[in-house]
C-alpha cells in the first residue's frame, strides 16, 4: 500500500508541475507582454523607457478618469454598506421568511447581463442628467446594483458565521438601540466579511466598462479603451497599473481575511 | 389595551426597515428590466412586434449564432482546463501559498477581464505583439494565414483567459467536497485510478461540472468589454449589436431594437439559469457546499 501511495503521489506531483508551468505561462505571458509593450521606446532600437507610465500623471483627462473611478469605488462601497448591510441584518432578525426573497433579488444582477441592464438604465439616466446632475459620480447608482450579488455573498457568509440573534437580544436587553446593535455589536463581529465586500466592490467598480461606455461617461476603463485607439503603448501602461493595483488589493484581502479569522480563533480559545 | 396598537406598529416598522433597499432595487433593478421588456414591444406609434420581427434578419441571427458558438467553445475549454487546474490546487495544502496565490490570481483575472485583457492580448499576439515580433526575429511567421486575433477566433482565445479562473473559483468547492475516504474505499474494494474516476468521482462531480459550464457559458454570453475594445466597430456578437443599435443616432426605433436584442439575450440567459439551478440541486445532494 505505501508503495502504491508513493507512486501515486509522485505521479500527482509531476502532473501538478506540468499544469502550473503550462497555465502559468498562459496567464503570465500576456501580463509580461503588456509590461514589455508599455516600456518600449519609440523606435525599434531605442532603449526601454518608462515614459508611458510617467505620462499618465500629466494627462488631465486621464487623471480625471482615474479620480472618478476611485471616487466611484469609495461611494459605491459606502453606499452598499449603508443600504445592504442594515437590510440584511434587519431581515434576518425581524422577518426571517424574507431571507430567501432578498437573496433572490440580490443575485438577480448576475443573471441579467450588464449590457442588457444598461439599455434599461438609459431612460433613468436621461432623467437623472436633466433633474439631478450629469456628473460621472451618478454612475454609483448603477454600480450599486452591479455589486449587489458579490457583496451579498460576502456579507451573507459573515452573517452566517455570527449568532446575530443572541448578540442582538443580549444587546437589546441591556438597553442598546438598533443602531448600536448594528454598528457596534454585529459589524465588529464580522469585520472580515465587511472588508471582503468592500474590496470586491472596489474591484468591480475599477474594472467596470460596459455601463460607463454606453452611458457616455469616461471612467478608468473607458479612458484606457479610448487611449488605446490612438496610443496603444500608453493605454497598455495604464492597464498594467490598474491590474497590478487590483491584484495587490485582492491579495491583501486574502491575507487580511486569514489574519482576522486566526485572531478570532485565538480569542475564542483564550 | 396597548396590544393591538403595538401589533399594528410592529408590522409597519418591520417593513420600514427593509423599505430603503426595496425602493432602491425597485427603481434601479426592477424598473430598468421592465423598461427593456416594454421597450422591446413599443414603437413610434404604440405597441408593436416590429422590433422582435427585426431579430429574424440574417445579420442578427448570425450575431446570435456567433455569440452561442463563442460562449460554447470558450466555456468548454475553460471548464476542462479550469477543472484540471482546480484539481491540482485542491490536492495541495489547503492553507498553502500556492492555493492562496492561485485563488487571489483567479479572483482578479476572472473579474478584471474586459478592456485590460483585450490590450494584454494585443501586446502579446497583436501584429506588433511580443510573441509575434520574437518569432519573427527567429524566422517564424506567427500568422501565416492572416491575423485572426481581431476576429471571433481571437475573441474565443481571450475569453478562455477569464473562463479558466472563473472555473477554478466555481469548481473548487465541489472538489473540496470530495473526501479522501472515497478513494480509500475504492482502493479497498480493489479499484484503480480509472475505476475511481469512472464510477466514483466522475459521477459525483458531473452535476457540479455541468453547472459550472453553464455559469461559464452565461458569463461569456454576457461579456461585452473585451469585444468592444478589440473589435470596436461591427456587430459580430449580440452585445456589440446592442451597443451599435444603442449608440446609433438614427432614431428612437434603434433604441427599441436594442431593447429587443436585450430581451433576446435575457431569454437565453434565463434558460441557462434555470438549468443551472436544477443542476445545483442535484450536486448539493452529495457535495455539501
Amino acid at each position: 500500500m505505501p508503495a502504491v501511495n508513493r507512486r501515486r503521489r509522485r505521479r500527482l506531483a509531476a502532473f501538478k508541475t506540468v499544469v502550473y508551468v503550462v497555465l502559468g505561462l498562459f496567464f503570465l505571458l500576456p501580463i509580461a507582454a503588456m509590461v514589455e509593450f508599455a516600456t518600449r521606446g519609440v523606435g525599434l532600437t531605442s532603449p526601454r523607457t518608462l515614459a508611458a507610465f510617467t505620462s499618465i500623471g500629466s494627462d488631465p483627462e486621464l487623471v480625471d478618469a482615474i479620480t472618478a473611478s476611485l471616487e466611484l469605488a469609495v461611494i459605491t462601497s459606502v453606499g452598499m454598506l449603508a443600504l445592504l448591510l442594515p437590510t440584511m441584518i434587519w431581515i434576518r432578525l425581524r422577518v426571517p421568511r424574507m431571507v430567501r426573497p432578498l437573496e433572490l433579488v440580490c443575485l438577480t444582477p448576475l443573471t441579467i447581463p450588464a449590457i442588457v441592464l444598461v439599455v434599461g438604465f438609459a431612460p433613468l439616466y436621461n432623467w437623472i442628467e436633466i433633474n439631478v446632475s450629469d456628473s460621472i459620480l451618478m454612475l454609483a447608482f448603477a454600480y450599486l446594483i452591479l455589486v449587489l450579488p458579490y457583496c451579498y455573498r460576502a456579507l451573507d457568509a459573515g452573517l452566517s458565521a455570527v449568532d446575530i440573534r443572541t448578540l442582538s437580544e443580549a444587546a437589546r436587553s441591556l438597553g442598546a438601540s438598533w443602531g448600536t446593535v448594528m454598528w457596534r455589536i454585529i459589524v465588529p463581529n464580522m469585520s472580515s466579511a465587511v472588508s471582503n465586500a468592500c474590496l470586491l466592490c472596489v474591484a468591480v467598480v475599477l474594472g467596470e466598462f460596459t455601463v460607463a461606455n454606453l452611458l457616455n461617461f469616461e471612467n478608468l476603463q473607458v479612458a484606457i479603451s479610448i487611449l488605446g485607439t490612438g496610443n496603444a503603448r500608453d493605454s497598455i501602461a495604464l492597464a498594467v497599473l490598474s491590474l497590478v493595483f487590483v491584484f495587490f488589493f485582492l491579495l491583501l484581502l486574502s491575507f487580511l481575511g486569514r489574519a482576522l479569522s486566526r485572531r478570532r480563533g485565538g480569542a475564542a480559545r483564550a | 389595551m396597548r396590544r393591538p396598537l403595538r401589533g399594528r406598529l410592529r408590522i409597519s416598522t418591520t417593513w420600514l426597515g427593509a423599505a430603503p433597499f426595496l425602493v432602491y432595487s425597485g427603481v434601479f433593478l426592477a424598473l430598468p428590466t421592465v423598461l427593456v421588456a416594454v421597450g422591446a414591444f413599443s414603437g413610434p406609434h404604440g405597441p408593436t412586434l416590429a422590433n422582435l420581427a427585426q431579430l429574424s434578419q440574417p445579420y442578427v441571427v448570425s450575431a446570435f449564432l456567433n455569440s452561442l458558438l463563442l460562449s460554447a467553445v470558450s466555456a468548454s475549454v475553460g471548464a476542462v482546463v479550469g477543472a484540471v487546474l482546480a484539481y491540482a490546487v485542491a490536492t495541495g495544502s489547503p492553507d498553502g501559498i500556492i492555493r492562496r496565490l492561485v485563488t487571489a490570481l483567479c479572483g482578479v483575472l476572472s473579474q478584471f477581464g474586459g478592456v485590460t485583457l483585450a490590450f494584454a492580448f494585443i501586446a502579446t499576439i497583436g501584429t506588433e505583439g511580443f510573441i509575434v515580433i520574437w518569432l519573427q526575429q527567429h524566422g517564424i511567421t506567427f500568422y501565416p494565414n492572416g491575423v485572426w486575433l481581431y476576429s471571433l477566433t481571437g475573441l474565443t482565445l481571450i475569453y478562455t483567459y477569464f473562463e479558466i479562473p472563473l472555473m477554478v473559483i466555481v469548481f473548487m468547492p465541489a472538489l473540496d467536497g470530495v473526501r479522501p475516504q472515497w478513494r480509500e474505499a475504492t482502493d479497498t474494494l480493489g479499484g484503480g485510478t480509472w475505476s475511481y474516476w469512472r464510477h466514483v468521482a466522475g459521477p459525483l462531480l458531473t452535476p457540479a461540472f455541468l453547472g459550472a459550464w453553464l455559469l461559464l457559458f452565461a458569463n461569456a454570453f454576457s461579456a461585452y468589454a473585451t469585444a468592444a475594445a478589440l473589435l470596436d466597430i461591427g456587430g459580430v456578437i449580440v452585445p456589440l449589436q446592442i451597443s451599435r443599435a444603442f449608440s446609433s443616432e438614427v432614431g428612437l426605433n434603434q433604441a427599441n431594437f436594442a431593447a429587443a436584442l436585450a430581451l433576446g439575450m435575457v431569454v437565453i440567459v434565463a434558460i441557462i439559469t434555470t438549468l443551472y439551478a436544477r443542476l445545483q440541486r442535484r450536486s448539493a445532494r452529495w457535495l455539501p457546499r
